[in-house]
């Protein structure tokens, strides 16, 4: 019994701790799977846009730390918060607030398939209260800016988690972009970010380029497969920007900071223009912008064509 | 914490509970520590989503799905009995086996179960609240499991299943074989883990094979924190403390989410820190009572 009232009077204390929200114009809760670079850009970006358009807005941030229960804990908790709207950044996530929310906006981020997750019943009509941005990478625009890079490749090697759904849809438009190409893929698949290493060296003296896709556990690990493609002389590729930076070769993309903004826009509309999201098309990015990495380059042994340096939006030195 | 975050607690509690009676039964009763686990409950729900979207009815495809499980911890406890693979090797051997294989199942990593018919239907079609039906359904499931499992161990199965856990040698001269005992209890024990990831998954809206990861940290943390707050003598204490002790940690993580200390600024990524220090504060204010109580009295 003792240890039960112990209990009841932490949970009160709990309870008389928490602060009631201030005067601000919205409240937001948002829930994200794990924290790594992209899926924290997303957000920054989200947060940065409503900001800019003069929205107070105060935010309840929740970070699984890629557990599924306690995503499905998190959602349970943003309906006791109930925010005007909640931004569910990653799969998971977004589904298990799909399941529990039914009468709050919900805008989903860094999702690929839409349709595949359920989220939505088709891309133009969503039809419930979810709608938001698809992360799906152009694959063909990919495919042909490495083959601008090694035009007489015979194969390119993929990395990614096969236990990741975005993932997988990734590399199946990848295989099928490839196939169009008349080139091989080689594919190396890895349960966790510690497989990356032994993954890239499978690939040496298979392939003339490997694609690292916008896969979470991959690009937590991404130094690995660049330490291969330093000592091999392979052009190493990424699905995102934000990649480059950190040293591949170039990518097209996709940059999580502005997909994050652009979801932020969709807030705005819901709430200040009252849109309905049911009636929102989920979106793409509108902006690509194609960045390359000079020192990555000289380390991978690379020229970088001047097609792709006269367009480049961002040169990293 | 709030009502929401109340109820959720719970009913997380209740799902998650049937984990860890399982839990329970191999590490406690059979003293076989089973990492099986973390690859039999995103199995469960990867059986339960695949039969839900190929039309079985879902109060059926739960059934098969722990017959999966049972199935999978079976070739754990013959692993372990019949090629004298160490139980921990040998659940681990099955536990990541058991990811490609859920990936097989589904076809692909996740699954969606959204739109489709899930086991909550019945009770939200009699008017039940969302928030309120699994909290009830997983609740009585959770009751009428820990009541079963009562009877069992009261059963000769049952006897046979905590001696040769207790006494493995004794068990065995007076003629039980402990091979099969430990063969079907593992396969019980996943079996119950498997309804687990069966329900999880029609709450959550989706079957994914990442969800069993740390599936053993929290039935081991909610045995012990049961044990540890509400007693482990007996067959029925203990069972009833498991139970209890999953929805004590549960509601820990629920503390942990909502926290907030003043000035003092917990960032989102200090959850898992602060569930387990909440998880230790429940396992050693027994301990620090039972001092205080002793120098009280001397």
């Amino acid at each position: 019994m003792a240890q039960l009232r112990v209990l009841i009077a932490a949970v009160v204390l709990v309870l008389l701790s928490a602060t009631t929200a201030l005067a601000q114009d919205y409240t937001i809760s948002v829930s994200q799977i794990v924290e790594h670079p992209a899926l924290d850009a997303t957000r920054q970006g989200f947060m940065d846009y409503l900001k800019e358009q003069g929205l107070e807005v105060e935010y309840n941030v929740h970070i699984a730390q890629g557990n599924i229960a306690t995503a499905n804990q998190i959602a349970n908790q943003i309906m006791d918060e109930g925010p005007d709207l909640v931004l569910a950044i990653a799969t998971p996530t977004a589904q298990a607030c799909a399941q529990r929310i039914r009468n709050i906006p919900v805008l989903a981020a860094a999702v690929t398939d839409f349709v595949g997750a359920g989220l939505v019943k088709s891309m133009e009509e969503p039809g419930a209260n979810v709608t938001g941005l698809t992360d799906m990478t152009p694959m063909d625009q990919h495919m042909e800016l490495m083959l601008e890079f090694v035009p007489d490749a015979k194969a390119v090697g993929v990395i990614y988690n096969a236990g990741e759904d975005n993932s997988v849809s990734l590399v199946k438009y990848l295989r099928e972009e490839a196939k169009k190409k008349g080139v091989k893929l080689e594919e190396a698949t890895i349960q966790n970010s510690s497989g990356v290493l032994q993954a890239a060296r499978s690939l040496v003296g298979k392939v003339q380029a490997i694609y690292i896709p916008t896969d979470n556990t991959v690009v937590t690990a991404l130094e690995s497969a660049m330490k291969v493609a330093h000592e091999n002389a392979i052009p190493l590729f990424s699905g995102d920007t934000d990649s480059v930076e950190r040293g591949t070769l170039a990518s097209l993309g996709f940059d999580y900071y502005n997909m994050g903004r652009q979801t932020g826009a969709m807030a705005y509309r819901i709430l200040k223009e009252e849109a309905n999201p049911g009636e929102m098309p989920v979106e793409t990015l509108q902006e690509l912008s194609l960045w390359v990495n000079l020192d990555a380059a000289e380390k991978m042994g690379v020229t970088i064509p001047e097609s792709v340096l006269e367009r480049a939006d961002t040169v990293l030195e | 914490m709030s009502y929401y975050a109340f109820i959720g607690a719970l009913e997380q509690g209740f799902v998650y509970g049937l984990m860890v009676l399982g839990v329970y039964l191999t590490f406690r009763v059979l003293e076989f520590p089973d990492l099986t686990v973390d690859g039999s409950l995103p199995l469960g729900a990867a059986v339960a989503s695949v039969s839900i979207t190929a039309g079985v009815p879902p109060y059926l495809a739960i059934f098969l799905a722990m017959g999966a499980g049972f199935l999978a911890g079976m070739v754990t406890g013959i692993l372990n009995t019949k090629f004298k693979i160490l139980h921990l090797l040998a659940s681990i051997l099955t536990m990541i086996a058991l990811y490609s294989v859920n990936i097989r199942i589904m076809g692909r990593p996740n699954m969606t179960l959204l739109g489709k018919p899930t086991v909550l239907d019945p009770l939200e079609a009699m008017g039940m609240a969302p928030s309120l039906a699994p909290l009830a359904l997983f609740g009585t499931i959770a009751v009428v499991i820990v009541c079963l499992l009562i009877w069992f161990l009261h059963t000769e199965w049952g006897q046979s299943m905590l001696a040769t856990g207790d006494n493995r040698q004794m068990i065995t001269s007076q003629g039980v074989n402990t091979h099969i005992v430990i063969i079907l209890g593992v396969g019980l024990s996943n079996s119950l883990v498997a309804l687990s990831g069966a329900l999880v998954c029609q709450s959550q809206g989706a079957a994914d094979v990442n969800m069993g990861v740390g599936t053993i940290v929290a039935g081991l943390a909610s045995v012990i924190v049961g044990e540890t707050v509400f007693g482990h003598r007996g067959v029925i204490r203990p069972l009833i403390a498991a139970l209890l002790g999953s929805i004590v940690y549960r509601l820990a993580i629920a503390l942990a989410l909502g926290l907030e200390l003043g000035a003092f600024s917990v960032t989102p990524s200090d959850l898992n820190l602060i569930t387990a220090v909440l998880v230790v504060i429940a396992l050693v204010s027994p301990q620090i009572k039972s001092k205080v109580l002793s120098r009280a009295n001397s």
